[in-house]
């Protein structure tokens, strides 16, 4: 249960958070953003998923004032972030990739520096404990592993209180613990009103954390939706039988483009075809030719690490 | 467990994230910045052996080789101007690129940006961050002149205040063009060789032997200005001139071509 009361978001709360419109950026004669577009909603998660490469730090760049776009335009609480930067800044959070961390000095000492620069920050001792930087707390930064680099950089982003936060890979290189550390308190700080945008190419990240996914690749949006909606249309039927099935004969009762596997002996899957009432109908009166009771079966739901590969290719770049 | 036990343990401390974004005042971000870098700066021995130390055993160097040329004066005072020159270059030019070099590698620039504290801010609060650190230095520097022998006049350090501005104006901005368009590798090198060719030929501590050449160099003009200052409680015009014209085009440039990342 979250804990603290949460009091509804301030100022002009009918906007997005952020709204980018056909943002295209081109970075050493490289296309990097490519028309991309995207709005993400006030008090939610909004993860940027994409492989390496494919213009999601950029992307958060262009939104945080640090670049600016060739094209398009952005609006960050409804405000730009090159106009209206001075306004922007203490409202909003930042954690970048590289950490950006000063590194002469103590995890804690960092933190209430930032923490010094704003006039109602959080506490810093109780963000420490939550994000469990207390056992580092003295050591100097240059000398802290990348997943506690990576948690100070988080709590250096929410020190401030913003009502926006930007996270670029927030769970790059951290254990299992502090995964999960870090997860609790972004849904804390969403449960508080806190608008939050997290890049990430790790899909449990975006499947448990996230309100809504913005696939990007090659500097578009590939596709947007919540978890749920991206993941609906159910990829497969599996069932259970004896082994060694005459799967001919099936197939060829099937719509076109459906395949038939013995994906282990006895497992088959019916893939490539839309799954509706009416094959799963088909498959049992094939079944019932056959003398065949399938056992368990049922429609396989895409992850959404389906959807990701599906969309944005399956070879190594 | 009992409930007083459950709200001590761990990850679960209190915690409000209701959204409070406001900014502490300009002046406050500035002086916040200042004291951290300055802090840095003096915990880090590097910076100290480069900042105080180094300038301290030139000092007593100089005061006891009589061979060495100080120009016309009393010689403990003319010692002290001179290493003076030095600590400006030390801290304001050498230490300033150094850090801002890493920092901007680090991605700290960047990050610093986009807090409350924006790049002027942080431009800001590193001049100030230098300010403070040659206060210091004004502070151990005079301590150490007193003990080879140096007596002050009445004004001779006020009169060195325009010639220290100037000079910090100069160096720093010198210091960030370098931080600014150079990788923190190559930063780190040029600005300690550079440290070094000044001491040696520059005009900081001895007069430039280069002659009125060397007076045109924001070293030889920041050393003749502080000799004239400390030695005979003079204002020197001209140097003064040259490190304002140093501290505006370096300034200059800096706007123009200092890299964030």
């Amino acid at each position: 249960m979250a804990v603290g009361s949460a009091p509804p978001a301030p100022a002009d709360p009918a906007g997005a958070a952020v709204e980018v419109r056909d943002l295209r950026k081109a970075l050493g004669g490289r296309t990097v953003l490519d028309g991309l577009s995207f709005r993400a909603e006030r008090a939610s998660v909004t993860a940027l998923l994409g492989p390496n490469g494919a213009g999601k730090t950029t992307t958060v760049a262009c939104c945080e004032g640090l670049r600016r776009p060739d094209s398009g335009s952005v609006r960050v609480l409804g405000l730009d972030p090159h106009a209206d930067a001075g306004a922007l800044r203490p409202r909003v959070g930042v954690m970048l990739q590289d950490g950006g961390l000063p590194t002469g000095v103590g995890a804690l000492e960092a933190l209430r520096h930032v923490a010094g620069l704003h006039t109602r920050p959080l506490d810093v001792g109780a963000l420490a404990e939550r994000l469990g930087l207390t056992s580092f707390a003295r050591t100097r930064v240059r000398r802290l592993s990348g997943g506690q680099r990576q948690r100070l950089a988080v709590a250096c982003a929410l020190v401030g209180r913003p009502e926006l936060v930007f996270l670029d890979e927030p769970s790059a290189g951290l254990d299992p613990q502090a995964r999960l550390a870090v997860w609790d308190v972004v849904r804390e700080a969403r449960a508080s009103g806190v608008s939050v945008v997290l890049t990430t190419h790790l899909m449990e990240e975006a499947e448990r954390l996230a309100d809504a996914v913005v696939v990007v690749d090659h500097g578009r949006v590939v596709a947007s939706g919540t978890p749920e909606e991206l993941t609906r249309a159910p990829a497969a039927l599996t069932f259970t039988a004896r082994p060694g099935l005459p799967t001919t004969s099936l197939l060829s009762a099937l719509p076109v483009g459906a395949q038939v596997a013995e994906t282990s002996p006895g497992r088959y899957a019916v893939t490539g075809v839309e799954v509706d009432p009416r094959v799963v109908a088909t498959l049992t009166s094939w079944c019932a030719g056959h003398d065949v009771l399938p056992e368990g079966l049922g429609p396989v739901r895409r992850t959404l690490e389906d959807v990701f590969l599906d969309l944005t290719g399956r070879s190594l770049r | 467990m009992s409930a007083s036990a459950a709200a001590k343990a761990p990850g679960r401390a209190p915690l409000d994230l209701s959204p409070a974004g406001t900014a502490a005042p300009w002046g406050r971000r500035v002086r916040h910045q200042a004291a951290f870098e300055a802090r840095i700066a003096l915990r880090n021995g590097e910076q100290l052996l480069l900042t105080l130390v180094l300038p301290v055993l030139v000092l007593v160097g100089v005061t006891r080789v009589a061979s060495l040329d100080l120009g016309e004066g009393e010689r403990p005072a003319l010692a002290v101007a001179g290493v003076l020159a030095l600590a400006v270059v030390s801290t304001a030019f050498t230490g300033q690129a150094i850090a801002t070099g890493f920092d901007r590698r680090n991605g700290v620039l960047r990050l610093l940006a986009t807090s409350p504290l924006g790049r002027s801010g942080l431009l800001a609060g590193k001049v100030l961050a230098v300010l403070a650190l040659v206060l210091v230095q004004v502070l151990v520097l005079g301590a150490a002149g007193a003990l080879v022998g140096w007596r002050p006049a009445a004004g001779a350090l006020l009169a060195a205040v325009p010639a220290l501005l100037l000079g910090v104006a100069a160096f720093t901005a010198l210091g960030l063009l370098l931080a600014g368009t150079v990788r923190a590798e190559g930063t780190l090198a040029v600005a300690n060789f550079a440290w070094v060719l000044l001491l040696a030929g520059g005009g900081l501590v001895l007069p430039s032997p280069l002659g009125a050449a060397g007076g045109l160099l924001p070293s030889g003009a920041l050393g003749d200005a502080l000799r004239a200052a400390v030695g005979a409680r003079e204002l020197a015009l001209g140097p003064l001139l040259v490190l304002a014209a140093w501290a505006v085009a370096a300034s200059l440039a800096v706007a123009r071509w200092f890299r964030w990342e």
